[in-house]
């Protein structure tokens, strides 16, 4: 029974198997024969397989070693070819990886909590806003009425100041109901979770904080840290991948009992999280949550007027914006990567052609085809290998830049590693496209054996090589118009948001929050004299032309929107008319070089006991008195009746791309003490000449000696503020735009290398032309006219590709047209200077042939 | 086919495997199998070579030229068709000699040293 051994025996190289396998197996034959027993009967097995395997291993390596020093040799021979080619397999392993690997961060990967699936955000909802903060009251009914939710909780974003060692820090955190944080099924890296039997002095600390305050120490549970003046003991410490609702978070504090049971059903601040009931899908629990919506709405028809409710897979927490961001990235990253495998199969087919006779030679020389492909698949892999091990470098180095397009809003970590399961498929890809493109011509070779391959000379590879190389060099076009129309579209598109007049000067303006504890300054006259200590002081420096205080910046925060009632007018029923409310110091408008249009700014004069003002912005005058004077007028918002004292113009309070409600501003004195504390005004602003360098520790000085326990946070220009609404979007275009750079040159390179070889092997046919007296633009023609059906081949298709990618982006296009005729102009304008570029060289070398010497070549 | 100095000098040291291969083919041509057994019986059973090194140490060589393969072969009735047997090139004896030159050289510098038996 000897076919298991000769099975055994394919372990062996083809060529080792084919020299030696019959002698092995005649050997093994012997053998046997001379065993008697079945004890020896196995012990000739183990050992015949043990050897077949160690030898056959060690003759696969010999192999492996002369083949690496095969390919060395070759590869180091011609540098250029093998540079270009690690090159090219860099980029495209690199660029997919990269934009892969944050795509599936963001959109694919569960969240780390337990079932993520099943885990959804609970929002209110209205005709223009589909994720609207709840009522205390609607959140306690949507609760109490719902059947789909296994468990519901609330929330409210809470930040805090904390004493400690060094300067007072602040934090940011959450009040939460006790039922929230064990929704997501997270176990406490180190203590417990709260109870209702903590009261409000318990805090869980997150991974981080608590790395930063206790180093880290388990004995941290039971310890008191100092929150707004308030001691807490810490009772529990989340887990470090733990970050809910945003990885901003760094404690969690129970919700004081008379928030939860708050009455107010027109003050919309809190967040709810539900998980679903095992088999109740979305939809279902979308259609109850409406019907208990409608039911509110019957009950309560002033208060919850048009207010629905719905919920959202918290996985899907980010907007389409960012979706389509992403996927806009991995569509360019993949047609980089395509660019770059076909950049490698026809540098590969081109090297092919070179070396066409010395494969062909090796070959009659008795090279088995079964070592020349071994050879050739060796050198591909070294290639592939060197590519993707430098594509993981270009990958790890540009991960990090990509992370501004993690939506903030995700509870999950801000940088996302590189995948290594997208690394290992961009590089099996560019893999088997250096296999294929190298072994195929190695099959080529070895089957035209024989004189006529001998003899084929310098036109050695034929006219099917070469159509396949055009069709590839067309690919490369089209992919790069493709990136480039894309890139460019979006490119108008920043442009176009960043030209935006956000409504407010953004230059020399600094700016800084400062979160007044409610503990200490919760009368209203005590905060007045906070603010005049601190705008008295920073008013006074050198270079300050002026400076004030306001609840939120624009853009930072777009909420804080109340229905706006004029007593004179009846709302339609139904009609929401709703404006977006701050508490200002005097001198904000000043500050942000924001047009007074008519009457005056608030003023110090606008304390409490004094009448109630407020000034609006134009389009709030021109929505609720149309053609005439504002001045005077009086509305009802945020609990109380206001005059109106000045006009100013409207600000894009929720950034550049979002059309923003109507502005209210009133004096910051004006409210009753704990009222609308969520309003106290904590961002500085400061109009300065002075860097921020200089003037920022003069301003903590100041606010030092106003309260020095009051910590400072936020600090950012105005002009970073803006950008930073841009910013995922700067990003996406730059990278874009340096896809569609690679793209380009890769096809230039293209074009330059496929017209190269064919000037080279029509060498001949020149001569011959010129020597019958051809003129030189006749041959240019010639060669102009391939370069041209090349470029064309792949400009047309490229730009119906384009034109599909570009509506497929519509919405990312801040209203630029998918067609945009300049940008599909410059594209293929760049595509026919590429073309030209690329033919140039050929060209040239194709006029300059001499007949006589290149007749005589042959 | 002549050779260099040079070219038996940069194959040492060989082997062991190799240099026994080459005693083995010393003066008779055999087939794998055979050389196995010389070494065996040679070596009073203390080396024993598995086919799998024989025939990857026969392949390496054949092409550094050690070894040659004969087509002379004996009586069909002893013979089976698969075997092929090996015979020793000119170049081999020269570099078996090489070596054995080499070890005889460094036992006398054991010996000086006394850390060898006196010469039988």
């Amino acid at each position: 029974m000897s076919w298991p051994y000769r099975v055994l025996l394919r372990l062996y190289p083809a060529s080792f198997h084919r020299e030696f396998g019959r002698e092995l197996e005649a050997m093994f034959a012997l053998r046997q024969r001379q065993t008697s027993g079945a004890a020896a009967a196995v012990a000739l097995w183990i050992g015949a397989i043990w050897d077949t395997a160690s030898s056959a291993l060690a003759a696969h390596l010999d192999l492996l070693r002369q083949d690496l020093s095969y390919t060395w040799r070759t590869l180091t021979r011609s540098p250029g070819f093998a540079l270009t080619a690690i090159l090219v397999t860099a980029l495209g392993v690199g660029a997919t990886t990269a934009a892969f690997s944050v795509a599936d961060f963001v959109m694919l990967r569960p969240l780390p909590f337990k079932d993520p699936g099943s885990l959804v955000r609970v929002w209110g909802a209205k005709p223009q806003y589909s994720q609207y903060e709840l009522s205390p009251p609607n959140y306690r009914d949507l609760k109490a009425a719902s059947h789909s939710f296994a468990a519901m909780g609330a929330f409210h974003p809470l930040d805090a100041n904390m004493l400690g060692e060094g300067p007072p820090r602040r934090l940011t955190g959450a009040a939460v109901t006790t039922d929230l944080l064990p929704i997501f099924g997270v176990v406490p890296e180190i203590g417990r979770l709260p109870s209702d039997q903590d009261g409000i002095n318990a805090v869980v600390l997150s991974y981080a904080l608590w790395k930063d305050v206790f180093a880290g120490r388990t004995e941290a549970v039971g310890q008191s840290i100092v929150l707004d003046g308030a001691p807490r003991v810490v009772v529990g410490v989340m887990p470090a991948r733990f970050h809910f609702p945003s990885r901003q978070m760094q404690f969690w504090l129970p919700m004081p009992a008379d928030e939860l049971s708050d009455a107010d059903r027109t003050n919309f601040w809190f967040q709810a999280v539900a998980r679903l009931r095992p088999g109740v899908t979305l939809e279902q629990a979308r259609a109850e949550l409406s019907l208990i919506a409608g039911r509110l709405e019957q009950q309560y028809p002033k208060e919850d007027s048009k207010l629905g409710a719905t919920v959202y897979r918290m996985q899907d927490g980010f907007s389409d914006q960012s979706r389509l961001l992403l996927l806009g990235l991995c569509g360019a990253s993949l047609c980089v990567l395509l660019i770059a495998c076909v950049n490698l199969g026809n540098l590969l087919l081109a090297r092919a052609m070179i070396r066409h006779r010395e494969l062909v030679v090796r070959t009659a020389l008795g090279a088995g085809r079964e070592r020349l492909i071994r050879q050739l698949v060796t050198e591909s892999l070294v290639l592939s290998l060197a590519g993707g091990g430098l594509g993981i470098v270009i990958a790890s180095m540009s991960v990090p830049l990509l992370s501004r397009l993690v939506p903030t809003a995700l509870p999950i970590a801000g940088t996302p590693e590189v995948d290594l399961r997208v690394l290992l498929f961009a590089g099996v890809l560019t893999g088997l496209t250096g296999l294929a493109f190298g072994v195929l011509p190695a099959l080529r070779a070895s089957r035209s054996v024989g004189f006529e391959a001998l003899r084929e000379g310098a036109r050695a590879g034929g006219g099917q090589r070469a159509r396949l190389r055009a069709a590839l060099v067309i690919a490369e076009v089209m992919a790069s118009v493709v990136l480039l129309v894309g890139a460019g579209l979006l490119t108008r598109a920043l442009w176009r948001i960043q030209a935006t007049d956000p409504g407010f000067k953004t230059e020399q303006v600094l700016t800084l929050t400062t979160t007044l504890p409610l503990t200490r300054y919760q009368v209203v006259a005590v905060r007045q004299q906070y603010y005049d200590r601190v705008l008295g002081a920073v008013r006074g420096m050198p270079g300050v032309s002026s400076a004030a205080y306001i609840t939120w910046l624009p853009m930072v925060m777009g909420g804080g929107i109340w229905p706006v009632l004029i007593p004179s007018q009846a709302a339609a029923p139904g009609e929401d008319r709703p404006a977006s409310l701050r508490f200002t110091t005097p001198g904000y408008f000043q500050s942000l070089e924001i047009p007074l249009l008519r009457g005056r700014d608030v003023a110090e004069t606008d304390r409490g006991d004094q009448p109630y003002v407020a000034v609006v912005s134009a389009s709030f005058a021109k929505q609720f008195w149309p053609g005439q004077d504002p001045i005077g007028r009086r509305f009802s918002l945020a609990l109380s009746e206001r005059t109106v004292v000045g006009v100013v113009g409207d600000v894009m309070v929720r950034g550049l791309e979002r059309t923003s409600e109507p502005q209210v501003y009133v004096p910051y004195g004006q409210a009753p003490d704990s009222s609308l504390i969520g309003y106290i005004p904590k961002s500085l602003v400061v109009r300065s000449s002075v860097p921020t360098d200089r003037l920022l520790p003069q301003i903590r000085a100041a606010v030092n000696a106003a309260d020095p326990e009051q910590p400072i946070s936020d600090v950012r220009t105005l002009t970073e503020i803006v950008e930073s609404v841009t910013a995922s979007r700067s990003v996406q275009a730059v990278v874009l735009a340096g896809f569609a750079l690679i793209a380009f040159l890769l096809a230039g390179i293209g074009i330059h290398g496929l017209l190269a070889c064919a000037v080279a092997s029509r060498r001949h046919e020149f001569a011959v032309r010129s020597a019958l007296g051809a003129r030189a633009g006749a041959i240019v023609g010639m060669v102009m006219r391939q370069s041209a059906l090349l470029a064309l081949g792949g400009i047309i298709p490229g730009i119906v590709l384009a034109w599909a990618a570009g509506r497929a982006l519509q919405s990312l296009l801040a209203g630029i047209e998918p067609g945009d005729p300049l940008t599909f102009g410059s594209a293929i304008a760049l595509c026919a200077v590429m073309t030209l570029a690329g033919s140039l060289v050929p060209v040239l070398r194709a006029i300059r042939i001499a007949p006589a010497s290149a007749l005589r070549g042959e | 086919m002549a050779y260099s100095p040079d070219e038996v000098t940069a194959l040492l040291p060989l082997p062991p495997a190799t240099f026994h291969i080459l005693l083995a083919v010393a003066h008779d041509d055999r087939h794998g199998y055979a050389i196995i057994q010389d070494i065996e019986q040679r070596t009073g059973g203390e080396l024993r070579l598995s086919a799998g090194t024989l025939y990857r140490s026969i392949q390496r060589m054949l092409e550094q030229g050690l070894l040659n393969e004969t087509t002379e072969r004996p009586a069909p009735e002893l013979d089976d068709e698969r075997r092929r047997y090996y015979r020793i090139t000119p170049f081999g004896a020269a570099v078996a000699r090489a070596e054995a030159r080499r070890m005889a050289g460094l036992v006398d510098m054991a010996r000086a040293q006394g850390l060898a038996g006196r010469r039988a």
